[in-house]
């Protein structure tokens, strides 16, 4: 049997390169490549500032590569974390659990309410995701004011509530994994009910399982979002502050920390790349179970 | 005159709420029997309803107001949606800037998020998944675009100026070009700076799309004799991801509309005589600036329905090809 299904999943990872040109295949590597050097150099660039000394960042003509590369300013920076309000491991740890609670969150309920959108038919389900696109387009930065008055009523003001609860019921997640929960198969949800699961169950064990790249891409959406959190406007205690509050204090101190900054900002860049990384080759691992759906 | 406005609001009505099909049970029954289906929406719905549509209908609100954020606001009815359309001259320029950023960014970047992802999505693993990263990275990271103050540097130290100023001696340009703050140059330089951008969450959404799409389909594909991938992309690929590319739709919209924090971070504020100005730069200057939340709020009323004016339309488009 194992040996079966075996020769089944390679049998169709050979059928992917059906009907592939050599051509062709030069013609999509070409445009990879330019397409690719323009997004890439940006970045690059950024990774080299860090590395830059302070005489090479103010060079002319400017130089994109780094002569004598140098890590002085990742020194500085660990000096500079001394200074710091507050303990700087107490802002790491802030970033960190709120970070993690709220993607696991945002992921876990926006999909426990994308399922009956997508699946199930009931009374008011066409105007609830009707609200949700609407909100999704709202974007004006003009809630900030009435999302302050909910919360001091709530008692939330200072607390990692104020950070975490808004975060976890985003319209674009609960968008996105209704799109891909619609096309799981009706039938395998008929199925798994005359088996004898309850909505929770088909939920957790079989659509979520059916929506892996789904939930993969929102894990990513999600930590970004809260990495970048500075807890801004509901948190007024620097203990409970975020990470970026005490990248802004290492980085005040205009030109003469410009390279300090670039080091700094690229430091916080690797948590989302590393994300990024491992979701990403979750997803791959995921296409010899593709197949089951309408 | 009222009956044309009562007829227009039903029309609004029926375009939002479509009429349920009728059955048997009344609706309170079917709502019994599907408990459980309320039971799952309920922790995202409560938090939703508190943390955002409250907040939107209360900013829906004020739009009518006249609220300087010290008093309690004042009713002022459609004053201040009349003074955006016959007073403000700056509001054309902003609809103006962000029509041109929606027009020129919006679609340029949904068919590259559309055809990358499909490209990246024939590559071995672990390409597949560098490249994924080179076109999502400048995403990724909130503040990661801020690199191009050095790029496109007004002085001679910016990489463009020094690299045009010095190539082979050739001197394309003989003075540096104040990318940021000349007004002739900042539309084109944002929108490049935005176009770096706009591979976002649809461009995700999508590559995780393709991975999902049945491989049996393409097998099937081509012993039916489909014979390259432009007919494979028309007849299988296409059709198996509407889902996806709505959501990439959407999601391309709310953003290219939306344009106005690159502008204000890298132009500064207000940009050379409003050249690189758009809606949201607009609801910035109110909002936060003048303390004028109420002619924010009616802007950001306004925002709202140019974007779900476009959302129907692409929607109609996406879902009538089926």
């Amino acid at each position: 049997m194992a040996k079966k299904m075996h020769g089944i999943k390679s049998h169709s990872l050979k059928t992917k390169r059906v009907n592939r040109s050599t051509g062709g295949n030069v013609a999509v590597f070409l445009m990879l490549i330019i397409l690719g050097s323009f997004m890439l150099l940006p970045v690059v660039y950024t990774v080299v500032q860090a590395f830059k000394p302070m005489e090479e960042l103010f060079l002319f003509p400017p130089r994109f590569m780094v002569q004598n590369p140098t890590i002085k300013n990742f020194k500085l920076i660990s000096q500079l974390i001394d200074n710091l309000w507050v303990p700087f491991s107490r802002y790491l740890f802030n970033s960190v659990f709120v970070s993690a609670v709220g993607t696991a969150g945002n992921v876990i309920i926006a999909s426990m309410a994308a399922y009956p959108l997508a699946k199930n038919d009931f009374p008011g389900k066409k105007i609830l995701f009707k609200i949700v696109t609407i909100a999704l387009l709202f974007s004006g930065g003009v809630l900030g004011l009435a999302q302050y008055i909910i919360m001091a009523k709530l008692h939330m003001i200072n607390t990692y509530w104020a950070l975490i609860l808004p975060s976890v019921a985003t319209p674009m997640g609960l968008f996105l994994m209704k799109q891909f929960m619609e096309g799981i198969s009706t039938s395998l949800l008929e199925a798994a009910r005359l088996d004898g699961m309850n909505e929770f169950q088909i939920y957790w064990h079989i659509v979520m399982p059916n929506v892996k790249p789904a939930w993969l891409t929102m894990i990513i959406f999600a930590f970004q979002g809260m990495w970048s959190m500075t807890g801004g406007n509901f948190i007024y205690k620097e203990n409970l502050k975020m990470l970026p509050t005490a990248l802004a204090q290492i980085q005040s101190g205009g030109i003469a920390r410009a390279g300090v900054a670039a080091a700094a900002n690229l430091l916080m860049f690797i948590p989302p790349v590393l994300m990024f990384l491992i979701t990403q080759s979750s997803i791959m691992e995921t296409m010899a179970h593709a197949g089951i759906k309408e | 005159m009222k009956e044309t406005i009562k007829k227009k609001l039903s029309w609004a009505w029926h375009v939002f709420f479509p009429q349920r099909v009728k059955s048997n049970l009344s609706v309170w029954q079917r709502m019994k029997m599907n408990k459980v289906n309320y039971l799952m929406l309920a922790p995202y719905f409560i938090l939703f309803t508190l943390f955002t549509i409250i907040p939107v209908i209360a900013s829906l609100v004020l739009g009518f107001t006249y609220f300087n954020m010290l008093e309690a606001p004042k009713f002022t009815g459609l004053s201040n949606y009349i003074s955006i359309f016959l007073n403000d001259d700056i509001f054309k320029l902003a609809i103006k800037n962000t029509i041109i950023f929606a027009l020129l960014t919006g679609p340029v970047s949904y068919v590259l998020c559309f055809i990358l992802a499909w490209f990246i999505n024939d590559l071995p693993r672990h390409l597949r998944t560098f490249m994924t990263l080179v076109f999502y990275a400048p995403s990724l990271s909130g503040n990661l675009y801020l690199i191009w103050q050095f790029i496109f540097s007004d002085d001679q130290y910016g990489l463009v100026n020094s690299f045009l100023m010095t190539f082979m001696d050739l001197g394309i340009i003989k003075d540096p070009i104040k990318w940021f703050t000349d007004e002739k140059y900042i539309m084109i330089t944002l929108i490049i700076v935005q176009l770096w951008l706009s591979l976002g969450a649809g461009f995700l959404a999508l590559g995780a799309g393709f991975k999902t799409a049945d491989a049996t389909l393409y097998e099937a594909g081509a012993i039916d004799g489909i014979k390259n991938r432009f007919q494979e992309l028309v007849y299988i690929t296409i059709p198996s991801m509407k889902r996806q590319m709505l959501f990439a739709a959407v999601m391309q919209i709310s953003s290219s509309f939306a344009v106005g924090n690159i502008s204000v971070q890298l132009c500064g504020f207000p940009s050379t005589n409003y050249a690189g100005h758009t809606i949201m730069t607009h609801i910035h200057d109110f909002g936060t600036v003048r303390y004028d939340m109420g002619y924010a709020c009616a802007l950001s009323t306004l925002l709202l329905l140019i974007m779900l004016i476009m959302n129907k339309v692409i929607t109609t488009v996406l879902v009538e090809k089926d």
